[in-house]
């Protein structure tokens, strides 16, 4: 008998068709991911075992309380997991997995993306064209701030900030980063550590944030942090919003502090910050750092062997805790 | 000693005209627009810096006054002046190599990403206030990272893409008259012909220079022995481009995405590209960047003046 599967969040069609061929699963239709009530529901009609899901899910203690004792493992589709309880699951008895390493270069590049594009003025542009140009642009107008040779600082220096940093070493940039612990060497490949967040920032021309989102992060980008970068800085965030305090980031755009902004997550999402939209140096994108289909397929068949092997009295590949 | 007269024809960074104004005796033109009164307004003049966009034909350069000795271009490519007819009349002819390189691998290198990655789908998306949340194939785009990058013309600009796309484990493909010596090739593999070179190309960048050589060398044909999806980046000139078979291949689906940042009688351009959503257009500004447009500007000036007092200098054409 195959095990019992909840998917219930809306995935690849590769990622369905192994899901009907490896479990017994219920698969979320759409047009949205699954609720928190329509999962707790759908796992009791079910009988469900494990439930895979993404960061759109609370899996917290209202969940756990609504599951039923069918459940054992919970497999969410990303690296980031701020929207799980943790302590609450353990006590529950539940397993729990995300999906490290299969993101990260996708994440990398898109970071790289959104950097090239707020300091190249990439989005302006592109409307420009959009628009139909037809004129000429004079030689001074217009310019963008060039990104080879310069200072990159990364907050957060785990498999995705060194796969940016990675990339920013083939533009000649001088990696610095700033984490809670120092790398060692054949990690930090040469990078400059800053054990003081607020030391490292007045070096940063340009600040690419990887740290994972929780309350320690919450508003670690705010007015401080901005007053101590150098005028024209470039901001990137392919992490979380919750680490950017966006009222002083708009100040910021605004004032000139920063110079461009690349954002691909928000405090809100979807419901993101509006006022974000009516500025020219902002480039954004919706959530989709990992949006290619290699890499959604590979998260979610990811979350399914973790799925599988728990099911199987295995220990889960990518366990958010040890025991 | 007064000083030479140089006529520029174009409005310039401020620093850059401080500097011309410095140097010379300068005439600048206050105006972003071509002008086409040139014979008339270098008058006197011992040089003149143009831009792309004036042409400098044989008919204009033979209209040119006597006094002209040098014209200098505030760009990397020269082909909108006739080399050969202003040697012809005795001018030289000065460009600013080397220093926008690294700004236009920039641009190519942004427009890969950009076009691969759907980057102007989903600002439109984000800014329309149509962003209602997440969807399993919404925007999913192509793979960068340790995919096949053919690089068209392995020049200054081409190799320097090669150097940033290698911190993508990108594998580096290029298509060139000559193979380069093993320290430029840096491990990137050699086509001496097209039909070898297409068929890999997961990520095709246009990197070699305008004229009659590559005029429409991406044509239907050409296109038609890319991989499936890929995606085609132009930072060098519209010209290399057939925009038609371009523009039907980004509709079938054969080429997934494009990134340009020239065109075809630019700066209009064919109307069909803006009402493609699988593209990233540019107005040509590959080398605007304040740091790159201040080395040009020291660089052609630095070299007209060279050329004034006799020298020649490394940045002088032909």
């Amino acid at each position: 008998m195959k095990p019992r599967l909840l998917l219930a969040c809306l995935t690849t069609t590769d990622v369905v068709a192994r899901a009907h061929a490896e479990f017994d699963a219920i698969i979320a239709e759409g047009p949205d991911d699954m609720t928190v009530a329509e999962v707790i529901q759908a796992a009791h009609a079910h009988q469900a075992e494990g439930i895979v899901f993404t960061n759109t899910l609370p899996f917290n203690e209202t969940m756990f309380t609504g599951l039923p004792a069918s459940v054992r493992v919970g497999a969410t589709c990303s690296v980031g997991y701020d929207h799980i309880d943790v302590p609450a699951a353990r006590a529950r008895g539940l397993a729990v997995t995300n999906t490290p390493g299969v993101l990260t270069e996708c994440t990398a590049d898109h970071g790289m993306m959104l950097m090239l594009a707020a300091a190249r003025r990439g989005a302006e542009y592109d409307r420009i064209m959009r628009k139909g140009w037809g004129y000429r642009i004079g030689q001074g107008d217009l310019l963008g701030v060039r990104v080879t040779g310069k200072r990159i600082g990364i907050l957060g220096m785990g498999r995705i900030g060194r796969a940016f940093a990675q990339r920013a070493r083939g533009f000649d940039m001088k990696v610095m980063y700033h984490g809670r612990t120092r790398l060692p060497p054949e990690l930090e490949m040469g990078a400059e550590y800053f054990s003081d967040f607020h030391a490292m920032l007045p070096h940063c021309d340009f600040l690419s944030i990887h740290a994972p989102g929780s309350a320690a992060t919450d508003k670690m980008i705010d007015a401080k942090a901005f007053s101590l970068m150098p005028d024209g800085a470039v901001l990137v965030n392919v992490s979380r919003g919750t680490l950017i305090d966006e009222d002083a980031m708009l100040d910021a755009l605004k004032s000139g502090k920063l110079f461009a902004a690349g954002l691909d997550v928000f405090r809100e999402e979807p419901a993101f910050d509006k006022r974000f939209a009516e500025l020219e140096n902002v480039v954004l994108s919706p959530h989709v750092g990992s949006a290619s289909k290699e890499t959604r397929d590979a998260m979610g068949f990811r979350a399914l062997d973790n799925i599988a092997a728990v099911l199987a009295g295995k220990p889960a590949i990518d366990p958010l805790w040890k025991d | 000693m007064s000083r030479p007269v140089l006529f520029v024809t174009r409005r310039l960074p401020a620093s850059i005209e401080a500097q011309a104004e410095q140097d010379f005796e300068a005439r600048l033109t206050p105006s972003d627009i071509a002008i086409s009164d040139m014979a008339a307004r270098a008058e006197g003049a011992d040089a003149v810096l143009c831009c792309l966009g004036d042409v400098l034909d044989a008919k204009t350069i033979a209209a040119l006054p006597a006094s002209v000795k040098v014209i200098g271009t505030f760009s990397v490519g020269y082909d909108h002046i006739d080399v050969p007819a202003a040697k012809a009349r005795g001018i030289e002819v000065c460009n600013t190599p080397d220093v926008s390189s690294v700004a236009t691998a920039e641009c190519a290198m942004l427009l890969l990403m950009a076009a691969a990655r759907r980057a102007g789908e989903g600002e439109r998306l984000v800014r329309s206030g149509k962003w209602n949340g997440w969807a399993p194939t919404q925007l999913l785009g192509t793979q960068v990272s340790g995919r096949r990058l053919g690089i068209f013309g392995m020049g200054r600009i081409g190799r320097e893409i090669a150097r940033m796309a290698r911190g993508f484990d990108m594998e580096i493909h290029y298509r060139d008259m000559t193979r380069l010596p093993p320290e430029l090739e840096q491990g990137a593999i050699f086509h001496d012909n097209d039909d070898s070179f297409l068929p890999v190309c997961q990520f095709l960048s246009l990197n070699a220079p305008g004229g009659d050589g590559t005029r429409r060398w991406l044509s239907k044909d050409c296109i038609a022995k890319l991989p499936f999806g890929a995606v085609v980046v132009n930072t060098a000139r519209g010209t290399l481009v057939d925009d038609a078979a371009l523009i039907a291949a980004l509709r079938s689906g054969q080429i997934a995405a494009a990134g340009l940042d020239v065109y075809n009688g630019e700066p209009r351009l064919n109307p069909e590209y803006p009402t493609l959503e699988n593209v990233v257009l540019l107005p040509h500004l590959g080398s605007a960047t304040t740091e790159t447009r201040d080395a040009m500007g020291r660089i052609v000036l630095s070299g007209i003046a060279a050329i004034l007092a006799g020298k020649s200098p490394s940045n002088q054409v032909g």
